[in-house]
């Protein structure tokens, strides 16, 4: 059994495409929606995490090739440079899964771990640079 | 005459300010003697809808403001002291960001915005004044094309806070009375100095410590005005003017409170007092360098008008959300209690809010703050002169040439 998290960008001839469906039935992955964003006649967005054997996992990425949708894995991690941290919140305006937060009273900012899709957006949104991505083994980094 | 001179003085209605409570004076008196009662201007919103504004104008005499945001019209002038020979520095670079040397033979001013010419957007004068204040050694290279009394053409050395003659911030708009959101509507992700905006109204961000922020405690300029003392940066600064773009004929609800940007602030201090804590080098992304600046601004409680004004909170202060991509003309009003809630409504679709300006930083200036004056650090200072209350609408500038 393998696990791992991929961006879908769809384009806008292909939002209606029953992918999902396909992902279970032909290739037997379990597939956890994480994040969508999609819209009728536009480029669509999917993030996803799909389990299975690591056979049907490469097959099914090969399969999404051959279908005009682009694919990015996620791998690594991200870290965050706490003590550093201004707590001005412009990360938590990217963050499609809300494992960057903030919110009333004390408006600190949190970063829940087991909520990061690893999508990177953040990074570049920090301006003071305080949000990296690590390889995973390579906590500490 | 004189019936309807009492019958309107009985009434409340002669003169629009009330009798003053106490002056400012006093108040550093109180200071002095250490018995002055400081409240942040969070806490003064429950002491005033506990006791009401006239008991509360009696029991506090000053509260404290806070506001650490992006203000991209900052920078230091610094002078280097002479080299033997001497040189009149005619361009300067500070860790290969230029500075301004037009003036005097060794003056200079380093803006947050420059970026460096190796490093692009990845360093800027932002970075130059926190490395300063960091107490780092910085690079100086200048170039002349020499006089008869500074001979010198180049010099290359380095510079620090510890061995120049003065380094002073001095930024010419601080403080923004009031913000508008920023949202995008278009189908690609813009980036701008008010953060990355998503696709389609994918989020809005919004720029002010609100209920904290030292213009909205006193948004008609009562206390506040040239020559106020000011916690800038960690140090104590002044307010040197009025800052660039002060506004302050914008719409205005009926408690005073201006919708969109409206009055700023010119702002002075010693750089080399300040601290990192308050003072941060920032980079938007395809945007470029600005500086997070740290500012805090004491209200004196003069009167029940004052307790009133200093008693503002999320819930009574609004703004416009507005397209940043300028594709559109939408704009749609919100409270930032709403904008702090974490999401608004934008045509029927709950969207995200996210702050560019943080509250943390801001509540702990406004403590600080309320520390040094209760200690007896930080004394009060009348204005001496009003920022302006009416002005011209800004200019916009027409394109004259081809
Ligand atoms: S990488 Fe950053 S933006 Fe993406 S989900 Fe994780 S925390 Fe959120
Ligand atoms: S953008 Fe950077 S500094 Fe701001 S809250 Fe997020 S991690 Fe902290």
């Amino acid at each position: 059994m393998k696990k791992v998290k991929v961006s879908l960008t769809f384009p806008p001839s292909k939002v209606t495409f029953p992918l999902m469906t396909l992902l279970v039935r032909d290739f037997g992955l379990e597939v956890n929606i994480l994040h969508a964003d999609i819209h009728l006649n536009r480029t669509g967005k999917l993030i996803v995490e799909l389990s299975g054997e690591e056979e049907s996992i490469d097959k099914a990425l090969q399969f999404i090739n051959g279908q005009e949708i682009k694919y990015h894995l996620f791998n690594g991690m991200l870290t965050w440079q706490e003590e550093e941290c201004v707590h001005c919140g412009a990360c938590t305006s990217v963050c499609p899964s809300r494992a960057l937060s903030m919110s009333a009273p004390d408006f600190y900012l949190t970063f829940n771990k087991e909520e990061c899709l690893v999508c990177g957006l953040c990074i570049k949104a920090c301006p003071l640079r305080l949000l990296h991505l690590a390889h995973r083994g390579n906590e500490t980094a | 005459m004189l019936l309807a001179l009492i019958a309107a003085s009985e009434s409340g209605s002669i003169g629009a300010i009330d009798m003053p409570v106490k002056t400012i004076d006093e108040i550093n008196e109180k200071i002095s003697e250490g018995k002055a009662v400081v409240v942040t201007a969070e806490e003064m919103i429950g002491i005033v809808e506990e006791n009401g504004p006239k008991k509360a104008a009696q029991m506090v005499d000053v509260v404290t403001t806070g506001t650490f945001s992006p203000m991209c019209s900052s920078g230091a002038f610094i002078n280097f002291g002479h080299s033997s020979p001497p040189i009149r520095m005619t361009r300067v670079w500070l860790n290969d960001v230029m500075a301004y040397a037009g003036i005097a033979a060794v003056d200079a001013y380093i803006g947050a915005t420059e970026l460096s010419e190796s490093q692009g957007m990845a360093y800027g004068g932002a970075h130059v004044i926190e490395d300063f204040i960091n107490g780092k050694d910085i690079r100086l290279y200048a170039e002349s094309y020499g006089t008869d009394c500074y001979p010198r053409k180049s010099i290359t050395t380095t510079i620090n806070k510890y061995n120049v003659n003065q380094a002073y911030m001095f930024n010419p708009r601080n403080c923004y009375q009031n913000y508008a959101a920023a949202t995008n509507s278009t189908d690609k992700t813009i980036y701008t100095y008010m953060g990355t905006l998503l696709p389609q109204f994918g989020n809005v961000t919004y720029c002010t410590s609100g209920q904290l922020s030292p213009l909205l405690n006193d948004p008609e300029y009562r206390t506040i005005g040239i020559g106020t003392r000011v916690f800038i940066g960690g140090a104590q600064g002044y307010v040197a003017f009025e800052g660039t773009q002060h506004n302050p004929g914008q719409e205005r609800m009926p408690n005073g409170i201006p919708i969109g940007p409206a009055g700023t602030l010119a702002l002075i201090g010693d750089m080399k007092k300040m601290s990192t804590s308050f003072v941060r080098a920032a980079i938007y992304e395809k945007y470029g360098t600005t500086l997070f600046v740290g500012v805090g601004i004491p209200i004196p409680i003069l009167d029940e008008d004052m307790a009133v004004k200093t008693s503002v909170s999320d819930k009574d202060i609004y703004t416009n959300i507005v397209d940043k991509s300028g594709k559109t003309s939408f704009s749609q009003r919100v409270s930032y209690q709403e904008l702090r809630s974490g999401f608004v409504t934008i045509n029927n679709k709950k969207v995200p809010t996210a702050p560019l300006s943080s509250m943390v930083k801001a509540r702990e200036i406004a403590q600080l703050l309320k520390m040094q004056v209760q200690k007896g650090e930080f004394l009060l200072t009348m204005p001496a002169e009003k920022l302006p209350q009416n002005a011209k609408p800004l200019n916009k500038l027409d394109v004259r040439g081809d």
